[in-house]
């Protein structure tokens, strides 16, 4: 039972990790219908920039640099990428994200570099033990992963106030709804997109600091990050909630059948269980766990 | 002036549903072919084959598949390389295991094989499309990835597999130009194929269903069948390149050849060549498997040396940045660029 509940306990954690970098996507998609395949490689490139910047700086500023760092590369994704292609297919766009991700995979390693580097944060970590008068021995957990789950429910809280409370919010949330019907009542696209892409921006950085924290800051954080994908599935495209549970499930289920199925099927089963469940699930909800349902007209 | 239809009349419905119904088109086909078949092999160095011609053919087969799927089908898969992968272990298990086996005949059961896998990961795609699709389908190629890692039986219990000396109907395929000169046959026949079946009954249903399948299904093309088609023959094409990208180009190989970066390598290809274009397929093909031997080449003429690590950066920067610049520029890719500029040939040097 003891060992069980450490499994179910290291997967809900991992997933943490996930649904962080779930999150961005969730943001991009709901305010501009956009599906980000790059928000794996804004991962990798917000944790490099902060990462190297903190080779000459403290953290104090180097946090901020980086975050206007990813705030001009929203600029310059809105201005160089979205606004000429506005009003293309979804398909187009999502390509279009693929592009960014490869160029941004290029550029952020040529500035930065490709190795391996260290992300000291001055967190705690390694592995405590927790629950001790319950269980015999009581269960061991990793400090990092209770640090990233307090990180990732303090974003998300600031998500939801800036959504619920403020004006951009509600913006945000009009333009989520219907572009054309947002657009007629005022509410500028463009900027709307800036934020919302600034806003993945940052959620980037703070996914790249925990992931960085934990792996080191190198080029696979960009392809975990596809693991998102089946955590968007699972929750659905449009909800930030969903976006958190989706990803929830996702790492235990990893977890959980990586213990008890991996011997089975011979291990290594963590590369596509999620990819697996994701597609499963498709065919029986399409629209994922709390998205909107698909309504499509002729 | 050269190049018009003026004048040219149909008397025939042969002629009429001709694949090329203009003469100075077939004529360029041939010259094409005829390069590609005498004068290529006569002047080519082998590294030219090796390095740039075989991979750039193979490849265009691959995109050849996933242009059907994805190019007239609308169907976006990221799972190329998985397709491919199934191929080519396929191939190489019936050589290895089956005493005379002929190398074709292992090509087409690869192909065969990667169209079964193709439909299974194709079922989702009539209740889900788009992005969700994409997700499916990247399901299958890490599944892929793993089966061919963790399965030892498909490689003969070796780390990778190595291919024997491919041989064709008692010849030795033993120098590039050989095998240059298979692939080149192979991907003409299966190309010209291709152009025929996206031009019939089959390609018009797949083009429907991609502009809007609800509209498709009202006009009585029943989704799943046409859907799945387009998958088995998708995979089929992407089997027999994988197969061929394992015998003819690479000679032995482990899993990582086929991981989800060439499933991206071939979509950028389709990307750039041209969605919905036979030719786009080869143009794209060439296109991409062109620009990192230039990247190594350039720079070294220039005098600026560059590291691998630099090189590699700076290709994924160039395709990236290509990538948005076409579909900002011209979705459909370099084929329409070509398209539109005969159009204009068509008139020169009298536009009206």
């Amino acid at each position: 039972m003891g060992f069980f509940l450490e499994v179910t306990i290291g997967g809900l954690l991992a997933g943490v990790l996930y649904s962080l970098v779930a999150l961005g996507f969730v943001l991009i998609f709901k305010a501009s219908g956009v599906f980000n395949f790059a928000q794996g490689t804004m991962v990798l490139f917000a944790a490099l920039s902060l990462v190297r910047m903190m080779e000459v700086m403290p953290f104090w500023i180097a946090f901020p640099l980086a975050c206007a760092i990813m705030i001009a590369l929203a600029f310059v994704i809105e201005r160089v990428v979205l606004r000429p292609l506005v009003n293309q297919e979804a398909i187009i766009l999502f390509m279009a994200t693929l592009g960014i991700s490869f160029f941004l995979e290029g550029f952020g390693q040529a500035v930065w570099g490709s190795d391996i580097y260290t992300l000291n944060l001055g967190l705690p970590s390694g592995p405590t033990f927790i629950l001790e008068s319950v269980f015999d021995g009581g269960l061991l957990v990793e400090k990092l992963d209770i640090f990233a789950a307090i990180v990732a429910g303090a974003l998300v809280t600031a998500l939801a106030v800036f959504f619920q409370k403020t004006k951009v919010g509600l913006a945000l949330r009009a333009v989520a709804d219907d572009h054309q019907a947002a657009q007629s009542i005022g509410v500028p696209l463009n900027y709307i997109w800036l934020v919302v892409w600034s806003a993945a921006g940052i959620v980037a950085l703070v996914a790249g600091m925990v992931w960085g924290a934990k792996l080191g800051v190198q080029f696979s954080i960009a392809f975990v990050a596809l693991k998102a994908l089946p955590v968007l599935i699972l929750g659905g495209f449009t909800s930030v909630p969903g976006a958190i549970i989706g990803g929830l499930l996702i790492g235990l289920g990893e977890k959980l059948s990586e213990v008890y199925l991996g011997p089975v099927f011979g291990g290594g089963i963590e590369n596509w269980f999620a990819y697996m469940l994701a597609m499963i699930f498709l065919m029986f909800r399409p629209q994922g766990l709390f998205g909107d349902r698909i309504i499509e007209r002729v | 002036m050269l190049y018009r239809e003026t004048g040219q009349f149909k008397t025939t419905y042969a002629a009429d549903q001709a694949m090329f119904p203009i003469p100075q088109d077939r004529i360029g086909l041939w010259l094409i072919l005829a390069i590609a078949f005498i004068g290529v092999p006569l002047i080519g160095s082998p590294y030219l084959f090796a390095g740039l011609l075989i991979p750039a053919l193979i490849l265009a087969l691959a995109a050849i598949g996933l242009n059907i799927l994805t190019g007239y089908c609308g169907q976006l898969s990221l799972g190329t390389g998985a397709f491919m992968a199934v191929g080519a272990y396929t191939a190489y298990n019936f050589v290895i295991r089956v005493p005379e086996m002929n190398l074709l005949l292992a090509f087409l059961l690869g192909g065969g094989m990667a169209a079964l896998v193709g439909v299974l990961f194709g079922l989702p795609s009539l209740r889900i499309k788009g992005f969700y699709l994409a997700v499916a389908t990247l399901a299958a190629q890490f599944f892929v990835d793993w089966v061919f890692i963790r399965i030892k039986w498909f490689v003969n219990y070796g780390s990778n597999a190595s291919a024997p000396e491919p041989v064709l109907f008692g010849l030795a395929l033993d120098t590039p130009v050989k095998k240059y000169l298979v692939v080149l046959a192979i991907v003409v026949i299966m190309a010209l194929i291709a152009k025929n079946i996206v031009r019939g009954r089959v390609g018009r249903a797949w083009m429907a269903v991609r502009d809007m399948d609800i509209a498709a299904e009202i006009i009585g093309i029943r989704l799943l069948p046409t859907k799945l088609l387009a998958f088995a023959v998708s995979s089929f094409y992407c089997g027999v390149a994988g197969a061929m990208w394992g015998f003819l180009h690479l000679g032995a190989w482990e899993p990582l050849t086929f991981d989800i970066n060439r499933s991206f390598q071939v979509l950028f290809m389709i990307i750039i060549g041209g969605l919905g274009s036979i030719l786009g397929s080869f143009i794209g093909a060439g296109f991409i498997s062109a620009v990192p031997i230039l990247i190594s080449l350039v720079p070294a003429a220039l005098g600026v040396p560059i590291s691998v690590a630099t090189a590699s950066h700076l290709e994924s920067m160039i395709f990236g940045g290509l990538i948005i610049f076409f579909l900002i520029a011209e979705p459909n890719g370099i084929a329409r660029l070509w398209q539109i500029g005969k159009e204009k040939l068509r008139l020169w040097p009298f536009p009206h």
